[in-house]
């Protein structure tokens, strides 16, 4: 009851002001979205506000059905963190070393899980922020979960401009407009090599989209 | 109505009471207008003014309302204008990593701006961006040690801040302008209204002769639409209205209110040449998307840029 709460109020009074009147973000095709899980949504990771922006941007049918999809070695450290990682962003923890893991599972299980139970979940197939605003190769986490779930559309989430505005290990966020755009959902096809191909490409003309200002 | 709103509403100046009315007929004029050519088999560049004709009633409804309410909801207005175009000028020009907390403290210049204007500080209201700002942003900027672009960066900071806080800001002081002898409704918010009102009409007149009759271009380097019919024709229709709305809206004489035109007309131009050459060297269309029809809010405030400054200090020379 009180997480939920928190989770309202967090995200409609706190984090949808700063996205929306302090920072900005310019949408396009936000109709891709789905208004019902399950769904895996995948973009590009700059910053903590990717997805603060993407939540928010989620039809309110889906919010309730959003998990991200974060490292538990980062997000379950403390009690408040975790507490807040568990109730607020009520995340899906994925334990990336095999000592924190019940013994012959998988990373990916819980995410497998949260898929069957009908939740859509935000996946960074990037696996960190890294530099801002540059995109490094994606990992092939997401395939084997779209294997997995072959009926569950993928989502390609595009993000530019967050990376600016707070990138990693920086506490000062400074406001600048923002770029999120959608694109067509993908299905896995059968083959890994395929699909991760489609989903880079799918990516690559996403972000030739937008203009791209100067910033080093 | 007059009970719910304070001293400082305009509700109290018929001047600037009539001068809405006059707006909204305008408007609901031309939405007649336009619906009626666009039910007639208009289309595709029409769809783009059906939008921009809604976008507009939007910024007048906005617009109005903090200038009916009070002074210090005009000037907050007035600041969020500022707050976004900086914002979007600040997202499209190449900066610095290492600057991002110099492009804070320019942000946090914004309230400061708007406050010397809602005190009437004349003094430091003209010298706090020009002086202070000026000299803050590389002092900051060398402490951060990074020399590599450091000219580049500084130089567009300055006209950022320029440009969209210190002379947009005018139109805050130009609110705070009281009555004169010669025409006690003449004041601030009529002078804003005078001003935002002639700017917005020439860019509309200066498309319109442009579209009708326009075929020698005057920059085709940086605005091909833009021809000295329609800078001419524009100058004509508001060079007209500026010196018949002179009498009633300002405490200018006929004589002064035809240069007031002239000056709108031909500066209103130059302020949308300047942005529209910022952009075409960035290589974009529009500063954003959030206004349907019209872009940013940088690509509809680009004449007051230069507008704002000029009117405020030709009216304080010679009626203040």
């Amino acid at each position: 009851m009180l997480g939920k709460t928190a989770r309202f109020l967090f995200f409609n009074f706190f984090i949808r002001p700063v996205v929306f009147l302090y920072l900005g973000v310019n949408i396009r095709r936000r109709n891709l979205i789905p208004k019902q899980g399950p769904a895996i949504l995948v973009a590009n990771h700059n910053s903590h506000l990717d997805t603060m922006v993407l939540m928010i941007a989620c039809p309110r049918s889906l919010f309730r059905h959003l998990r991200p999809v974060a490292a538990a070695d980062y997000w379950l450290k403390g009690k408040f963190l975790t507490w807040f990682s568990r109730h607020v962003l009520n995340i899906v923890p994925i334990f990336r070393n095999k000592e924190d893991r019940p013994e012959g599972s998988d990373p990916l299980d819980p995410v497998s899980q949260a898929l069957d139970e009908g939740s859509a979940v935000i996946f960074f197939p990037e696996g960190s922020r890294g530099e801002p605003e540059q995109m490094t190769g994606f990992k092939r986490g997401i395939a084997i979960l779209s294997e997995r779930h072959p009926e569950v559309p993928v989502v390609p989430v595009y993000f530019q401009g967050l990376g600016r505005a707070l990138p990693r290990g920086e506490g000062l966020l400074v406001p600048f407009l923002c770029d999120m755009f959608v694109g067509e959902p993908l299905y896995w096809g059968g083959d890994e090599e395929e699909f991760m191909r489609r989903l880079v490409r799918r990516f690559e003309s996403l972000s030739r989209e937008g203009y791209k200002p100067q910033w080093e | 109505m007059s009970l719910f709103l304070g001293e400082s509403s305009a509700i109290h100046n018929p001047v600037v009471v009539y001068a809405l009315v006059c707006l909204f007929v305008i408007l609901i004029g031309a939405t007649i207008i336009v619906n009626y050519l666009h039910s007639r088999g208009g289309s595709g560049e029409f769809d783009e003014i059906v939008q921009r004709l809604r976008t507009w009633w939007v910024i007048i409804l906005l617009l109005s309302s903090a200038i009916l309410l009070s002074s210090e909801t005009s000037l907050i207005f007035f600041a969020l204008i500022s707050f976004l175009g900086l914002k979007e000028f600040l997202t499209l020009a190449p900066t610095r990593r290492v600057d991002r907390n110099v492009l804070f403290y320019i942000y946090l210049s914004i309230p400061v701006q708007y406050l010397w204007a809602a005190l009437e500080w004349y003094g430091m209201f003209i010298i706090f961006v020009p002086v202070y700002l000026f000299l803050f942003v590389p002092l900051r900027m060398v402490l951060s040690g990074n020399t590599s672009n450091f000219l580049k960066a500084a130089g567009i900071l300055h006209w950022g801040v320029m440009t969209t806080v210190f002379s947009l800001s005018h139109l805050a002081f130009l609110l705070m302008l009281g009555p004169t002898d010669r025409n006690p409704y003449g004041s601030g918010p009529a002078l804003v209204l005078y001003l935002i009102i002639l700017t917005q009409l020439n860019d509309v007149a200066q498309f319109i002769w442009g579209k009708a009759f326009g075929s020698r271009r005057v920059v085709p380097s940086v605005s091909p639409n833009k021809t000295w019919e329609g800078l001419l024709g524009g100058m004509l229709t508001t060079t007209t209205l500026a010196t018949v709305l002179s009498i009633w809206m300002t405490p200018m004489t006929l004589f002064q209110g035809v240069f007031a035109g002239i000056g709108i007309s031909i500066f209103g131009f130059v302020g949308d040449v300047c942005v529209s050459a910022v952009k075409r060297d960035l290589g974009i269309k529009d500063t954003s998307q959030m206004l349907p029809g019209h872009g940013g809010v940088l690509d509809r405030v680009d004449s007051l840029t230069y507008t704002a400054p000029l009117f405020f200090h030709y009216v304080y020379y010679f009626c203040y």
